[in-house]
């Protein structure tokens, strides 16, 4: 059953553009269950694009995208661009893709608690009492269950995306994406968004995360990707990427960040 | 001072601030909804619509509303196409002319207003409401509409007052409104300032009162904007 089982996500071929510049050149990628994928790669690579391509913030020109095993439909325009053939089926599937920005995003006229529930019990309509109490837990288990009644504006950084974190989980998604989700967040308080999101790899999550923290890619995913001018130039785990084998660009990628 | 006098013309005034309310409220809402038209337009990202509906508020908010109303009250009736229109007996009651006339007039406003506060809300926002799976629709009437009503509401209090004093110049097409009824009494008794600062005095109490609900609006909807809980 394991080889046989579907991905939780499958990403083939996908390109885009924007103008003349072609941001993705053809990426794919296979997450099974589990799997946590880092994304690395200097600005300018196309890491973010490609996340947001995924779950549609950006329409891919082509590549298709698998949640689960179901394909998302896509159609072409008159003038030859893609757009998506079913806008609820698009609806349904980003409903399963939990998402965590780098700028949080939470809803600013909500507590942190509305933000929670609001999907669940608007999008997926499930009974508030039941989505109060998972949304309750999430909170006590990205460490800040006290905040539940503050609103965005009154956390801090950090908090505010543990919180936003807590949102997409309480969807229940099926994959979690994350587009730099501490690149945003003074240093200090980076530590404890790495430190809920390394808890998450634990429990069996499959998660692609764009990020520049170096050792999160090392010590908590199980695959590397590295782009380089919207290729993957070079992949693998972890111990073999940062061992340097691979890739020059790779090397020389990881000696800069480090600076 | 002749406090009976003073009683009298009161009395009178107010007997006429139904009037003035009505004409207020009617055409407020009605802007309120041509004004949404008009958003829509502006923003639903067709180069046409978006056209038309820049036009719409240039006019508007270009012109004397005083010319609007009386284009609207005298101009409409010597159309015979209107005078033979089943609108016809709308457009003869000088109610319905002037809630019309002000509607137009405030919807470019309001439109602006709206427009403005839309453009407000974060974009990142309504990104975390796709990224959930919500619908265009879902996504507006939960998380996009919700913020940008808390940015229009300081604006928009301030077209509400603006209106209700405008509704004096339905005076000038044969209604009897608060103002009207002050004119009158200043004819016939040659007396000018007491009906005039009464009536000023009612339009005053009545903006204060406006004032102060849409304030406490604003800060029943917005604690996000005041300090954290201690």
């Amino acid at each position: 059953m394991t080889a046989a089982a579907t991905p939780a996500l499958t990403v083939k071929d996908m390109r885009k553009r924007f103008g003349a510049l072609e941001v993705l050149k053809g990426i794919s990628v296979t997450a099974n269950d589990g799997d946590v994928i880092s994304i690395l790669g200097s600005s300018g690579s196309g890491k973010s694009t490609f996340l947001r391509c995924i779950n549609l913030l950006e329409t891919p020109d082509a590549g298709d995208v698998s949640v689960a095993g179901e394909l998302i439909k896509m159609r072409r325009r008159g003038d030859g661009t893609a757009e998506p053939a079913d806008r609820r089926q698009v609806d349904r599937i980003r409903s399963e893709l939990g998402m965590v920005f780098q700028n949080f995003n939470l809803w600013s006229h909500l507590t942190v608690l509305e933000n929670l529930m609001e999907a669940p019990v608007h999008v997926q309509k499930r009974p508030r009492a039941e989505c109060a109490d998972e949304a309750r837990a999430l909170l006590a288990k990205v460490g800040i269950a006290d905040k539940w009644n503050y609103y965005p504006a009154h956390l801090s950084g950090g908090q505010q995306q543990r919180a936003a974190i807590a949102r997409a989980l309480a969807m229940r998604p099926k994959v979690m994406l994350f587009d730099e989700p501490t690149s945003a967040l003074d240093p200090e308080l980076v530590g404890e968004v790495l430190r809920v999101m390394r808890a998450l790899a634990e429990e069996g999550r499959t998660m692609l995360v764009v990020t520049h923290e170096m050792g999160f890619a090392r010590d908590v995913s199980t695959r590397v990707m590295f782009l380089h001018q919207g290729l993957v130039e070079a992949e693998g785990e972890p111990d073999a990427l940062f061992s340097g084998a691979t890739s020059e660009r790779f090397r020389q990628f990881i000696s800069k960040e480090r600076g | 001072m002749d406090w009976d006098f003073a009683a009298t013309t009161f009395w009178r005034l107010m007997a006429a601030l139904p009037l003035t309310l009505e004409v207020w409220f009617l055409s407020v809402v009605l802007g309120g909804l041509i004004a949404a038209g008009v958003v829509w337009m502006r923003v639903s990202g067709s180069r046409p619509l978006e056209i038309l509906a820049r036009a719409y508020v240039a006019i508007f908010r270009g012109t004397p509303l005083l010319i609007q109303l009386f284009l609207v009250y005298y101009g409409l009736a010597s159309l015979p196409a209107v005078r033979h229109s089943i609108l016809w007996p709308v457009l003869r009651d000088p109610l319905y002319c002037g809630v019309l006339a002000l509607g137009l007039c405030t919807a470019g406003y309001q439109a602006e207003i709206f427009r403005g506060a839309l453009l407000a809300v974060p974009h990142g926002a309504g990104e975390a409401a796709k990224a959930c799976g919500m619908s265009g629709l879902l996504m507006f009437r939960r998380i996009v509409f919700p913020i940008a009503l808390r940015h229009a509401l300081p604006a928009y209090s301030t077209e509400m007052i603006s209106m209700v004093k405008a509704t004096a110049l339905v005076s000038l097409i044969t209604l009897w409104d608060v103002l009207s009824v002050a004119l009158k009494i200043r004819n016939d008794t040659l007396v000018t300032y007491l009906p005039l600062i009464l009536a000023g005095a009612i339009y005053f109490t009545i903006n204060y009162i406006l004032g102060a609900a849409f304030l406490s609006l604003e800060r029943r909807l917005s604690p996000h904007l005041r300090a954290r809980p201690s």
